[in-house]
């Protein structure tokens, strides 16, 4: 070995994922275990039951232990310990911190706090390092933001959702659907089947700004189900998948498109849970290529689309660069901003 | 206690939460029921401009909480929904229930077991072929959410 790799133990559970990850120098994955709990949530057929902070702290030590092992790495080897301080689910958020916490004083290790919405945009820093001033797309079950970079570390938030989270609609809708949770996948599936029939609308497409708006749509896609189901008529199930997709995708793709025009950004990036769409990937490749081809896209490999902790080891070897440490006081903040600070 | 009021609109909504939300203290739990995009959000919505929030209040159903701080009160705005299999037993629900802000609680029914025993429930339902009118259901549990509601209805 020519030059000895930093290592960085990252820990993320700041809603259903119990993770714990190594990464080497920011961009080198060595290991990312995640305690996914989707498969419970099959089970029940019903809407996520494990977010409570028990399953966190039944979890930790064995992600953490398991991460370690797999990258084959002591706790000597490490040269800090990262966790996400927000934002989430403040009881689960405390079980990543102190867990963190104590690592960093029994090893006497550097402390960095994540914000988890950064930690989703550097998930693509395992691609190829980012390249300045980028725009970030983050769609996730909780959030739908663009986040303008003008360099690493500094994220401004120029656009975001007013009301649901472009994730969240997709899983209200699935159940209005009758699909098992979480619907996402699924409605993604059978909107390649179906056709755009229902027209819905395209909330705030035209509007001189970069928010979103999806409650609208997913009323309007309640009322078209209920209105057929009073009247007795059975609609096409792949086409009301088709249908919602297609204005959610337009609205997002659109905007995305004008936003990176605007900021005359190099890099637009593609982050968070809703970005393993493949429809909403399909058309931000085709989009991009037809209107904006000089601005390089990227868009993070499945597995590290959702919640997972390599993510939150990418963003905090930024920190880590900078000395930027926490003390032991640190404490989650549940509705933390990506920009505060 | 109960009441029911016709409204025709969002924008009514939202005046009716304007206003209970001026007359809320620090403890008080609201329970909001209504279906999917019955308004739950819109009425949230309301409450947190009444109680002098700018920020945007966006859907707390995947982060379950949501914290306000910029208020005349603490705002906790809270949604259960997808709390439907497993409760609320380890959420610590109770120490935002008993703590120094206003707390709103969307499908609070889903977590019955975990609620306060006085509280003022809200029910928005969405009236048969009138996409936009919605009746607005009133059950006040307790002495001082009677008397609340009382002061609510001479305003309204």
């Amino acid at each position: 070995m020519t030059q000895k790799k930093t290592l960085i133990l990252a820990i993320e559970t700041s809603c259903d994922e119990t993770s714990a990850a190594i990464v080497a120098d920011g961009h080198i994955i060595l290991s990312n275990i995640v305690a996914s709990q989707i498969k419970s949530h099959m089970r029940f057929g019903g809407v996520v039951p494990e977010i409570a902070s028990r399953h966190h702290v039944e979890q930790i030590t064995q992600c953490i232990e398991e991460a370690m092992s797999q990258a084959k790495v002591t706790y000597q080897d490490l040269a800090a310990v990262a966790v996400t301080e927000g934002p989430g689910l403040v009881g689960a958020l405390l079980v990543g911190v102190n867990a963190a916490k104590a690592i960093a004083f029994a090893h006497q290790l550097p402390l960095i706090p994540v914000n988890h919405m950064a930690g989703h945009i550097y998930a693509n820093r395992f691609e190829a390092p980012l390249e300045f001033p980028l725009m970030a797309l983050v769609v996730s079950g909780g959030h739908t933001e663009l986040v303008y970079m003008e360099k690493d570390g500094v994220f401004e938030i120029v656009g975001e959702t007013r009301d649901d989270a472009a994730g969240e609609a997709y899983d209200k809708v699935g159940r209005v659907l009758g699909l098992t949770y979480p619907g996402g996948k699924q409605i993604d599936q059978m909107a390649h089947i179906g056709q755009d029939t229902f027209h819905f609308p395209r909330a705030m497409i035209k509007e001189n700004n970069y928010d979103f708006s999806f409650s609208g749509l997913k009323s309007a896609f309640i009322n078209t189900v209920h209105n057929a189901e009073q009247k007795q008529i059975a609609l096409n199930k792949e086409d009301l998948a088709a249908s919602f997709q297609a204005s959610v995708i337009e609205v997002l793709v659109t905007k995305t498109i004008r936003a990176c025009q605007e900021y005359q950004v190099k890099t637009l990036v593609l982050a968070g849970g809703v970005a393993a769409n493949a429809g909403l990937r399909a058309t931000l490749k085709e989009q991009m290529a037809c209107q904006l081809a000089d601005i390089k896209l990227m868009i993070p490999p499945l597995a590290l689309c959702g919640d997972n902790a390599a993510m939150i080891g990418a963003a905090a070897y930024i920190s880590y660069q900078k000395e930027e440490w926490a003390g032991y006081d640190l404490n989650a903040i549940p509705s933390l901003e990506i920009d505060e600070k | 206690m109960e009441k029911t009021l016709l409204v025709k609109n969002e924008e009514e909504t939202k005046q009716i939460a304007l206003k209970l939300a001026a007359l809320v203290e620090p403890g008080d739990v609201i329970l909001l029921e209504g279906n999917l995009g019955a308004g739950k959000t819109t009425f949230s919505k309301g409450l947190a401009l009444g109680l002098g929030i700018q920020k945007t209040i966006k859907s707390p159903t995947f982060t379950i909480i949501k914290e306000y701080h910029q208020g005349r009160l603490p705002f906790y705005h809270m949604d259960v929904y997808r709390l439907e299999d497993s409760g609320a037993d380890d959420l610590g629900l109770e120490e935002y229930f008993e703590g120094d802000g206003f707390s709103v609680v969307e499908w609070a029914h889903l977590v019955a077991k975990n609620l306060p025993q006085t509280y003022l429930e809200i029910t928005l339902n969405v009236e048969t072929n009138d996409v936009e009118g919605r009746k607005i259901h009133f059950k006040a549990v307790g002495t001082h959410y009677e008397q609340l509601l009382t002061v609510l209805e001479k305003q309204l």
